[in-house]
């Protein structure tokens, strides 16, 4: 009886919904679109920089190493999480906040050591991002390649 | 012009990701991954190309630009190498982010303590 | 049925337990809440001086349990029993202090409920005259949470509305025999209930049952109303495990409205991050030892409902899609004066 039935689990459930405060949708995505936004600027202002003296590829490839030590660099001076805070997505889906997410518990499990902490807890967050990516790269390029030729 | 154009085309893919976060209550988690592989998707169909014609870094530093390239390095390698570039590309492409995250993850642990 | 036994469930102390002290160590962030003069120490920063955040709420610990012995003028070997419980892993914070004790100690996993728990406990162990001096603690910290239970602390991802904030924080009592000061009147241990929430950024939701269910119980067992006390407070459902909670009672045909209080909005100034109130075992513990208990003892308040809450998963078991099992203990507590004036 301690374990409710599941018609009251599901009635519960639909109850407590009903307190939650709503979710400022467009405010955050407003957050969002603006932090997001000038995050990909600056890239893009590096990139510029970059493009005028590189081969492109060459140029896109450093503006990414350069964005992943930016966020890192923020990470690391406590900035992030704040910026991460106020801005949801716009923070965590650039790829600043993919350095976010590897630098974050990098720092985090320093206590641990930097065999068994930092370097085995570092892609906690980003570990998956990078198998999914590559699974499905190599899927969609399987299929380019072999499929729809 | 195309500052203009990676500004709105990266914050507009940002907020398009805050929404589904706000709207289906999905784990932040989870939609980065399904970024990175609808990316992968999108860059397969050839759209993602495009895209980063006209938006640049605005394209390709949001995490979806990461599946572009993880495609596009793959692509280019077996053009080069045959089946094996498949297992090559992906992260020959990303290397310099992926990199750049091990180097400056492990400086920063080295310098900067978490503050809470 | 047991002598002391009243109803399904409440247990009652004919000779009350007397909770002669009561001490509390917060971080800096609840210093500069609402309460922060009432606290017995701030930490000016959350390391407390340490180099992790786990040896710190170690310290805070050990720092509230020595002030609550201090306070009752007692020294530890007279203490005849330590119970204490926090919320990491194998509750290190409370055995890593009773290393440096040498009290015989009892370890207890509540979740943010332990001091509802050991307080319980306690008034068994010197009713059933098994001590004469029972010092009971819990401690909780924001960043050790953080990392156990979510993200690394500087992971940047958006707080959702409803999830709590951990409070850094630690508090101690010492119960008695004899001496001045409040007493434990009534006992109600609760049941663990499950009421299918699996979100672990909605805990207030999943113990708001178990509150419910353990008041509704407490009241109908001694045959009492809401009126009969003077506040009752959860420890600590937040804004909406206490609007759920509420509800349910009404349900039952108890109005709570006018005495609830929740402990989980008395310790912050409630900025956005903080988002449906304040959690963890410190929280309540810290807000009765600093705030309630001296109301308590200057008789300001009569007779309350402590009720402290805990929500019992763990990281795995929500990633794992299991919901979140739930418990509340109610502690009945009177002013020193009570037993000359009767009930």
């Amino acid at each position: 009886m301690t374990r409710a039935r599941t018609k009251d689990r599901e009635e519960y459930n639909r109850l407590a919904q009903s307190f939650h405060p709503p979710r400022p949708v467009l405010r955050n995505a407003l957050k969002a679109f603006l932090v997001g936004g000038i995050i990909c600027t600056a890239a893009q202002v590096i990139f510029g920089y970059l493009s005028a003296r590189l081969p492109r590829t060459q140029a896109f490839a450093m503006t990414s190493s350069l964005m992943v030590f930016l966020g890192a660099f923020l990470t690391g001076l406590g900035v992030y999480d704040e910026i991460g805070r106020f801005a949801g997505m716009g923070a965590a889906l650039p790829i600043t906040g993919f350095a976010n997410s590897v630098v974050s518990p990098a720092m985090e499990y320093k206590r641990e050591g930097f065999v068994l902490g930092v370097s085995a807890r570092m892609f906690q967050v980003a570990g998956p991002v990078i198998v999914y990516g590559s699974l499905s790269a190599l899927l969609v390029s399987i299929l380019r390649v072999y499929v729809f030729k | 012009m195309t500052l203009l154009y990676a500004f709105l085309v990266g914050g507009a893919l940002c907020a398009l990701a805050q929404i589904i976060v706000d709207l289906t209550k999905t784990n932040p988690a989870f939609v980065m991954v399904s970024a990175v592989s609808l990316g992968a998707v999108l860059s397969g169909l050839g759209l993602y190309g495009p895209l980063v014609e006209i938006a640049g870094a605005g394209a390709t530093t949001p995490l979806l630009g990461f599946g572009h390239s993880l495609v596009t390095g793959m692509l280019e390698d077996v053009a080069r190498l045959g089946w094996f570039g498949l297992f090559t590309g992906g992260l020959r492409a990303t290397a310099p982010g992926l990199m750049a995250a091990i180097v400056f993850g492990y400086l920063m642990a080295v310098l900067f303590n978490p503050k809470g | 049925m047991a002598l002391n036994r009243r109803g399904t469930s409440t247990c009652v102390f004919p000779n009350m337990p007397v909770i002669v002290s009561a001490a509390s160590v917060v971080g800096p962030r609840e210093g500069k809440g609402p309460l922060g003069p009432l606290f017995d120490l701030v930490c000016g920063d959350t390391l407390c001086g340490e180099v992790s955040w786990e040896k710190a709420e170690t310290k805070m610990l050990r720092q509230a349990t020595d002030l609550a012995v201090a306070k009752a003028g007692l020294q530890d070997a007279e203490i005849d029993f330590f119970l204490a419980g926090d919320l990491l892993n194998q509750i290190i914070s409370s055995s890593f202090t009773a290393r440096d004790k040498d009290i015989p100690f009892l370890g207890l996993y509540g979740a943010c409920s332990t001091i509802g728990e050991a307080t319980a406990i306690g008034s068994f162990l010197i009713h059933g005259g098994f001590a004469s001096n029972v010092l009971v603690a819990s401690s909780s910290h924001h960043d050790t949470a953080e990392r156990q239970y979510r993200y690394p602390t500087e992971f940047g991802y958006q707080r959702v509305p409803s999830s709590q904030w951990t409070v850094t924080a630690a508090a101690a009592l010492v119960l008695s025999s004899q001496g001045e000061g409040p007493k434990v009147e009534a006992v109600t241990v609760g049941r663990v209930l499950d009421f299918g929430i699996t979100d672990a950024n909605d805990m207030g939701s999943a113990m708001a049952p178990a509150f419910a269910d353990t008041v509704w119980r407490h009241l109908s067992d001694l045959g009492r109303t809401p009126d009969d006390y003077d506040a009752i407070f959860s420890g600590d459902l937040g804004r909406v495990g206490s609007k759920a909670a509420l509800h349910l009672l009404k349900q039952r045909g108890i109005d709570l409205s006018r005495v609830h209080e929740d402990t989980g909005l008395m310790i912050y100034n409630m900025e956005p991050e903080i988002c449906s109130g304040a959690s963890g075992c410190g929280c309540v513990a810290s807000v009765f030892a600093a705030k309630i208990y001296p109301e308590l003892k200057s008789g300001q308040m009569k007779r309350v409902l402590l009720v402290p809450t805990g929500a019992l998963h763990s990281p795995t078991t929500c990633q794992q899609d299991e919901s979140i099992p739930s418990i509340a203990h109610a502690i009945s507590l009177v002013y020193p004066g009570w037993e000359e004036k009767g009930s």
